[in-house]
């Protein structure tokens, strides 16, 4: 069966205030990169899921974030998925 | 009454909930290791405080799928009293027995202080023993305890007061300059609609004995042992236990 690899960004929701954003963002422009907005934190999770199919994989991706990666109350998520490199016989 | 504290790996407040159940309380009290699903026919639940699991991906996120979760679930729904304390509620949010979440404090700094908070609702049965507007003197420990809901549900908590618990001044006003962590409408603790819920940040099994500084806490065990002995079978019960 393929494997896919899919990253996966978990960030507060936009309407929630981000202070560690905010500080970074004070940060950047400390250091005069003024042009920097918005700055936002996430986390950042990887893992490898078995399946028949990519469609599979992303349904599989979506309910680990819907059930535990990601609590929606306060957070977003994002993926990106790509099919596994097979390891070289 | 018996009490059954639960402890997670990382629990860090369970003794001392403990110790107020029964050496304060003089109550039955007995720990229930996170795997088991016995609860022991315990009579009330208390989720402590601490860092379960670390706190791995979100303070709560990981203890909410220990085995003991579903059979909380079942004794709360069932009308059992299940009280989260700092830890603890973040756990019942996660679990989804309360609404809403608990995000970092606005100000990213791990808050350790003595808060003064006013009791809104006495209908919980973890609040019958207190008075309406009363303020309690209370510490707070914690790095995530900015309450936070959408409006909708804020909406619904407010209107069916089910917001237990504000933090205040030592007079009883709600200020922001007294909000320590950012929550919406300063809540420091939420009752579900069956009234036998309670998630709270501050810790009221640091505070049940004068030599600690407060004993404004005991009076939620006093509360839950009012309710146990008002229930006309655990009355029963208890003087069968004094007959035998």
């Amino acid at each position: 069966m393929p494997v896919y690899n899919a990253r996966i960004i978990v960030t507060l929701r936009s309407s929630i205030l981000d202070p560690e954003g905010t500080a970074i963002e004070h940060a950047l422009h400390e250091l005069t990169f003024t042009t920097c907005t918005d700055v936002r934190v996430g986390k950042y999770i990887t893992m490898n899921i078995e399946a028949e199919s990519e469609e599979n994989a992303r349904t599989i991706v979506d309910q680990a974030c819907q059930k535990l990666l990601a609590n929606q109350v306060m957070e977003d998520y994002t993926y990106s998925l790509d099919e596994a490199a097979r390891e070289p016989a | 009454m018996k009490f059954g504290i639960v402890v997670f790996p990382g629990s860090n407040c369970d003794h001392d909930a403990y110790h107020v159940a029964k050496h304060i309380a003089g109550q039955e009290a007995v720990f229930l290791w996170h795997k088991t699903t016995d609860l022991e026919g315990v009579d009330a639940i208390i989720l402590p405080g601490g860092f379960s699991y670390g706190d791995y991906l979100r303070a709560g996120a990981i203890a909410r799928f220990s085995p003991i979760m579903k059979e909380i679930v079942r004794f709360a729904k069932a009308g059992g009293p299940v009280l989260g304390i700092c830890n603890g509620f973040q756990i019942l949010l996660e679990s989804g027995l309360l609404p809403g979440a608990l995000l970092r404090n606005e100000s990213l700094n791990f808050v350790c202080k003595y808060v003064h908070i006013r009791v809104e609702n006495t209908d919980s049965i973890f609040t019958r023993s207190l008075s309406r507007g009363q303020i309690l003197r209370i510490p707070i420990a914690h790095g995530e305890g900015n309450y936070y809901a959408d409006e909708e549900t804020i909406r619904e908590l407010e209107g069916n007061n089910l917001v237990v618990f504000r933090y205040s001044t030592d007079a009883g006003e709600v200020t922001r300059a007294c909000n320590p962590n950012g929550s919406v409408n300063n809540i420091a603790g939420i009752t579900h609609p069956t009234l036998n819920v309670l998630g709270m940040m501050p810790h009221p099994e640091r505070c049940a004995e004068d030599i600690l500084g407060s004993s404004d806490g005991l009076g939620i065990f006093q509360s839950l042992i009012r309710w146990y002995r008002s229930s006309a079978a655990n009355a029963a019960k208890e003087e069968q236990c004094l007959e035998t």
